[in-house]
């Protein structure tokens, strides 16, 4: 690429070119093979805007409607691409609106950098208009952060920054760069970063930790693999799905895990935690081994500790050490990324087929498809269910969609109920839990992924919180297909208002506008379904639409996700009703 | 494993960046962990920093913190360890009104006892220093306060490990 770092042939020197800060800025992204970024101008990254425009036919920027909408774009288009997503703002509220989305990627482990303008050197620290110290403020939540006073430093901040949110275990970088910076020129040239002193990416894998694993699954007679993004992250799908195939160990997901391994898959018995399905959940504390691959043992997904998987031999694919007996003893912590060391146990792992263990996952969800899955996707009574929305969905999309959630119960239901035929097809706010997080995702996975399918599924509440990126779909031609259950209610908050408020449902009922009004006015299509009769139709018309269209779909307003492990209980607590 | 607080003494190897003491103190505010000591410094490798923490608590959550800690980029290694295991110092210097030093026969045998020495004095003033463990500097506190302290400070802890901590080692694997 034109732009990298040229050696001369013969001299065998380094080639530089005298630019200024910001253009070295562009070209530095577009030596990483950054082809859209998503931002919002302001006075500070004024002049990177300016190269934006001169660089546009090599790089697009999104103008999103707000800069939290820029960094879950970015995200958006992470999760789907596994590249590293960009966002760009201004100094002052322009970088302090992005600390939401970057406290999401921090937790759910998105490679994402943030670039924000800052004041002119000299005015660091005196208040000047606009300033905030926002490296400080961001430190908490990025995997790394730093701010750059000198054009001349840029290159090197922004290679070590790709570097260091995509390589380990990914996260958020924020790289805050002044404006004096900015307009200074210097001798320009790019080199990618490979490594950094003091930081180790990937950990070695202990010597013998492989064979011991291998020793305590061959010899489990009722093992159970939970896995989680991990082994999306690493893109060991394949490596993955041998290993549960070989070993014929049932295995369950975390919702950030959801779609590595088909939904259809003999061996995917569903999801964990919190809302997860009956049989993972209960037989967790039931198997004599767990198997947990990729995934943090979240508080959502284990219910008390105390009364966690206690008689069971805990073994841990984790590629952050950190992680190892932070929240769960482990017997054997396995060290590394999840497609080498699932690669590499699979030769030592015994074929088997443990089929009567698995039949007692079968009559477990035959008990939970009988109390619950039935009414949720196939609903007699009046009033339509979340669930049969999403069963639609999945008819008409073949279970190829990318479904993008936001947060709250559409995202328990979604999660529970859509089909998964690909990896990467489930992307949501798992671990921050952010309101908010779906419509802007879901704009940034069809800008990284236009040839898939994006349905991006939203509760009336989370909706309205970036609601005004419409305006981003509309402006892009972003085809993404726009879902709201409405129940006029904060859904999720409401369920635990009336299972432990006695009903008192303070500040959770919701006066709505027009929706459809709302999504027309940003030239959107647009219908609404009130009716059970309507809804396939709808559907149908939706997923067949060529261009972005908005879906309202008023459903049972207070309906209530089930199963549920109550907060605080053990997962063999989980309840049916 | 040990459920009960003890004192550790944390040492950390680090790049010498900018933030990088904001993200380390986080990582102890975040779980409402006071630190009882902290001193930053050079360490025994050119370019390298070392913080040295100590902090109350138990041997099971200093595990879970010294990974918090080596989880950070700019963090090169992080080692724990308990007091018995270290050989550690404290400092502290003492302001005092200087005709004490004359009037009160006592302050002199104070000093001489304790291994302390005096710094400066001038007409006014005098200053004395003292250099031990936790408990010298307490106990010569506590002697000394009746005669009227003017001005005190006291260091964070110093210390090195009787085991070695191989930091040149991983630096060079490092590279």
């Amino acid at each position: 690429m034109e732009t990298q770092t040229i050696k001369n042939k013969e001299t065998d020197q380094i080639v530089t070119e005298r630019i200024s800060g910001s253009e070295a800025i562009v070209r530095s992204l577009i030596a990483e093979g950054v082809k859209v970024l998503y931002g919002y101008p302001g006075g500070a990254i004024m002049p990177v805007y300016d190269e934006l425009y001169k660089y546009q036919d090599k790089i697009h920027h999104v103008l999103t409607r707000h800069e939290q909408g820029a960094t879950h774009s970015a995200q958006g288009y992470a999760r789907i691409s596994g590249e590293v997503g960009v966002a760009i703002a201004t100094s002052g509220p322009g970088a302090t609106n992005l600390i939401t989305g970057i406290a999401d990627a921090q937790i759910d482990s998105t490679p994402m950098i943030c670039i924000t303008g800052q004041v002119p050197s000299h005015l660091l620290g005196s208040d000047a208009f606009q300033e905030t110290d926002i490296v400080g403020i961001s430190s908490p939540v990025t995997k790394w952060n730093c701010q750059v006073t000198k054009a001349s430093q840029i290159p090197e901040a922004i290679a070590k920054a790709f570097f260091i949110a995509k390589s380990g275990r990914p996260g958020p970088v924020l790289v805050d760069i002044t404006k004096d910076a900015q307009f200074e020129e210097f001798d320009f040239s790019y080199q990618k970063c490979t490594k950094v002193r003091s930081y180790v990416p990937v950990p070695k894998t202990v010597s013998g930790t492989l064979e011991a694993a291998a020793k305590l699954i061959n010899g489990a007679k009722k093992p159970m693999i939970i896995w989680g993004q991990g082994v999306v992250l690493s893109e060991a799908e394949e490596a993955f799905k041998a290993l549960v195939e070989k070993s014929g160990i049932p295995a369950a997901w975390t919702i950030l895990g959801a779609s590595a391994l088909p939904t259809s898959h003999r061996l995917n018995v569903g999801m964990l935690g919190m809302h997860g399905n009956y049989a993972p959940n209960k037989l967790t504390n039931e198997c004599d081994v767990l198997i947990a691959i990729g995934m943090r043992f979240d508080d959502r997904v284990t219910g008390d500790l105390t009364k966690y998987a206690k008689q069971a031999k805990v073994i841990h694919f984790e590629i952050d050490p950190s992680e190892i007996d932070k929240n769960v003893k482990t017997d054997v912590a396995v060290l590394g990324d999840a497609k080498a060391t699932l690669t590499a146990i699979l030769p030592l792992i015994n074929e088997n087929t443990h089929t009567a263990w698995h039949q007692e996952f079968k009559d477990l969800y035959a008990i939970e498809y009988e109390k619950i899955i039935k009414d949720d996707l196939y609903p007699t009574k009046e009033g339509l269910t979340m669930g049969e929305v999403i069963h639609q969905i999945n008819v008409h999309s073949n279970g190829d969609a990318a479904i993008v959630t936001d947060v709250g119960q559409h995202q328990m239901i979604a999660c529970r109920y859509a089909e998964f035929n690909k990896t990467k097809s489930n992307i949501t706010s798992g671990g921050l839990g952010t309101m908010g997080f779906g419509l802007p995702a879901a704009i940034g996975a069809k800008m990284a992924a236009p040839e898939r399918e994006v349905v991006s599924i939203s509760g009336d509440g989370g909706y309205q919180m970036t609601i005004q990126e419409l305006g981003t779909i509309f402006q892009q031609k972003a085809a993404v297909k726009v879902v709201v259950l409405n129940n006029d209610f904060l859904g999720m908050v409401r369920q635990w208002q009336q299972l432990f408020f006695d009903k008192r449902y303070a500040s959770t009922e919701m006066i709505n506008p027009n929706f459809v009004a709302i999504a027309e006015g940003y030239y959107l299509k647009a219908r609404k379904v009130t009716k059970r009769e309507d809804l396939a139709a709808a559907v149908k018309e939706m997923m067949e639409s060529k261009e972005a269209y908005f879906l309202e779909v008023c459903v049972e307003k207070e309906g209530n996700v089930f199963p549920m492990v109550p907060s605080g209980a053990s997962v063999s607590d989980i309840r049916l009703s | 494993m040990s459920t009960e607080k003890q004192l550790f003494t944390i040492s950390v190897y680090t790049e010498n960046n900018i933030g990088l003491l904001n993200r380390i103190s986080a990582i102890f505010q975040r779980r409402h962990i006071n630190i009882e000591s902290l001193n930053t410094s050079p360490s025994e490798i050119e370019g390298v920093s070392k913080f040295t923490i100590v902090v109350n608590m138990t041997d099971e959550n200093m595990k879970k913190i010294i990974g918090q800690i080596e989880k950070q980029v700019e963090v090169i290694k992080a080692y724990y360890h308990k007091d018995e295991d270290t050989i550690y110092q404290e400092s502290c210097i003492f302001k005092m009104q200087s005709d004490l030093l004359f009037e009160e026969r006592q302050i002199q045998n104070i000093i001489k006892d304790s291994n302390a020495r005096i710094v400066t004095v001038n007409k006014s003033f005098f200053v004395i220093e003292k250099s031990g463990r936790k408990e010298e500097v307490d106990l010569i506190y506590k002697e000394l306060k009746p005669f009227g302290i003017l001005q005190f400070t006291r260091s964070g802890r110093v210390s090195v490990s009787k085991q070695p901590m191989e930091i040149s080692q991983m630096l060079t694997a490092f590279n």
